[in-house]
C-alpha cells in the first residue's frame, strides 16, 4: 500500500489540514498520508477533517515535539 | 421525485453559520461547508504557540461545527489571493485594517466559483442584518450579492425574512416561512434557536475571528509595511506578528522577544531566516532580529533583551548573537534600566 509523507513542520493549523486535504485530492482510496507536524492542534484537526470527509485515521502519536497523523484515503 | 437541492455554506466556526446550516438541513437541503484561511484568522494559532494555553482544549471550530452538523468541510487556502483584498479594498477599512465588506464579497465570490464547479444550487451564510458594522448592514448586504455576482443565489437563513426573496425561496427549494427574521447585535434569538436544535457547546463570539480587526495587530502590520517600504507580506511575516513583543528601537531593525517558553520554541523555528539573541548567563527570552544592525545597534538590542531576562537587575548579562549561518558571537552587556526602554519603541 502506498504511503506519502507530508512535512507540515512549522505550519500552524489549519495549514497542516489544508496540506493533507489538497494531497488527498490527488490520491486514491486506500492510499495513505503521514503528516509530520509541530503544531499539536494537528492531532485534533486532521482527525476531525478525516472523519467528516470519510477518511480513516490509522494512527496519531507524539514523539520529541513532533506530531504524526496517518490517514487512509476513503471512498468519498 | 424532486431533485435534491444542494447548498454550500460559509462556515466560520461560530454559532450563526452553525445555525444557518441546521435551518437548511431541517428543510431537507444537502449542505457542504467551506471555510477560508486568509492567514489572519485568529482560530487556533495563539493556542498552538503559547505554552500556557496548551492545557486548553484545542479544536478548529469550523471543523468542529461541520462534525456537529454531519457535513463535509473544505478549507480553502486564499492567502495569496487575499492580498489584493487587503491592499486595495474598494469599500475601505473598518476601525483598523479590516476590509470587512470587500472580504465578504471576495469570500462569496469564491464560494460561487466553488458552487458552480461542484454543481451546487445556492450559497448560504449565517449573516444577520445589523450584526456587523460594515458587511452585515441592510444597505451593504445587497452590495455583497451584486459585487460577488452571486445575485439571488445567496440565502441568509437567519435573517431572510427581512430581505427580498431569493431564488431558492422563489423556486420552492426552501420555505420562506420556515426561515428567520433576526436582526441587530443581540445574540438572544440565536441562543434560543441553538437551544431548540440541542446545541449546547458552541464557539462564543469574542470580538471577531480576524486579526485585522485588532488594533495592536494593525499597528504591527503597518510598521512591517513601513519598514519594508512596500505593502507586502508572506505567511511567515503575518504569523510572526501574532507572536512575542515587537520592539523597534530604530527604523532599520526590529526585535521579536518571546514572552514565554512556547513562543521561544516557535521563534526558534525561524533561526535560518533571522539572527537571534540568546541570554546565556540567566534565564531569558529568545529574541529574533528583523533587519540589519550596526555594532551600536547590536549593543542596544542586547541591552534591551537583557532587560527582559532574569538578569535584569545584575550589573552584567552574558548572551550570544547568532547569525543566520549559525555563527555565534558572545557578548556581555549591561541591562537597560526600566526607564530606558522607550514606550515609542513598543509596537
Amino acid at each position: 500500500m502506498s504511503r506519502v509523507t507530508l512535512d507540515c513542520q512549522r505550519l500552524l493549523c489549519p495549514m497542516p489540514v489544508i496540506r493533507v486535504q489538497d494531497k488527498a485530492l490527488q490520491m486514491h482510496p486506500g492510499e495513505e498520508i503521514e503528516a509530520i507536524c509541530t503544531d499539536p492542534g494537528a492531532l485534533n484537526d486532521i482527525p476531525a477533517w478525516s472523519r467528516i470527509n470519510g477518511h480513516e485515521v490509522l494512527e496519531t502519536r507524539a514523539e520529541n515535539d513532533l506530531y504524526y497523523v496517518v490517514v487512509r484515503i476513503g471512498e468519498g | 421525485m424532486s431533485k435534491q437541492r444542494k447548498a454550500v455554506a460559509l462556515i466560520s466556526g461560530g454559532l450563526d453559520s452553525l445555525l444557518a446550516v441546521r435551518v437548511m438541513q431541517e428543510q431537507g437541503i444537502y449542505v457542504e461547508g467551506i471555510n477560508f484561511f486568509t492567514g489572519f484568522c485568529v482560530e487556533g494559532h495563539t493556542h498552538a504557540i503559547r505554552k500556557k494555553d496548551r492545557k486548553k482544549p484545542k479544536r478548529n471550530n469550523a471543523l468542529w461545527c461541520a462534525e456537529q452538523l454531519g457535513i463535509k468541510l473544505h478549507i480553502l487556502d486564499i492567502i495569496e489571493e487575499y492580498k489584493e483584498v487587503l491592499f486595495n479594498p474598494k469599500y475601505g477599512y473598518g476601525a483598523n485594517l479590516n476590509p470587512c465588506l470587500d472580504c465578504k464579497i471576495f469570500m462569496v465570490k469564491k464560494a460561487k466559483e466553488w458552487m458552480e464547479a461542484h454543481d451546487f444550487d445556492f450559497i448560504i451564510t449565517g449573516e444577520v442584518i445589523g450584526q456587523r458594522p460594515m458587511s452585515q448592514r441592510k444597505d451593504t448586504m445587497p452590495v455583497v450579492q451584486r459585487d460577488s455576482g452571486v445575485t439571488d443565489r445567496l440565502l441568509r437563513p437567519l435573517c431572510a425574512k427581512n430581505l427580498p426573496q431569493t431564488l431558492p425561496e422563489r423556486e420552492g427549494w426552501v420555505k420562506r416561512d420556515e426561515l428567520y427574521d433576526f436582526s441587530g447585535r443581540t445574540r438572544k434569538p440565536q441562543m434560543a434557536l441553538a437551544k431548540k436544535f440541542g446545541f449546547e457547546d458552541y464557539a462564543q463570539p469574542a470580538g471577531g475571528c480576524c486579526f485585522l480587526t485588532d488594533k495592536q495587530y494593525a499597528v504591527k502590520l503597518t510598521d512591517l509595511w513601513q519598514s519594508r517600504g512596500a505593502r507586502e507580506y508572506e505567511l511567515d511575516d503575518i504569523m510572526l506578528l501574532k507572536v512575542g513583543r515587537h520592539i523597534r528601537p530604530a527604523p532599520n531593525y526590529k526585535l521579536i522577544v518571546a514572552r514565554e517558553e512556547g513562543e521561544g520554541n516557535f521563534l526558534q523555528g525561524y533561526k535560518r531566516q533571522y539572527s537571534q539573541l540568546r541570554v546565556t548567563s540567566h534565564g531569558g527570552p529568545l529574541t529574533l532580529i528583523d533587519g540589519e544592525l550596526s555594532s551600536e545597534d547590536l549593543q542596544l538590542a542586547a541591552r534591551i533583551v537583557a532587560r527582559y531576562s532574569q538578569g535584569r537587575m545584575e550589573p552584567e548579562v552574558e548572551m550570544e548573537f547568532i547569525d543566520t549561518s549559525g555563527h555565534v558571537q558572545p557578548m556581555k552587556v549591561v541591562p537597560l534600566g526600566p526607564m530606558d526602554v522607550k514606550s515609542e519603541w513598543m509596537l
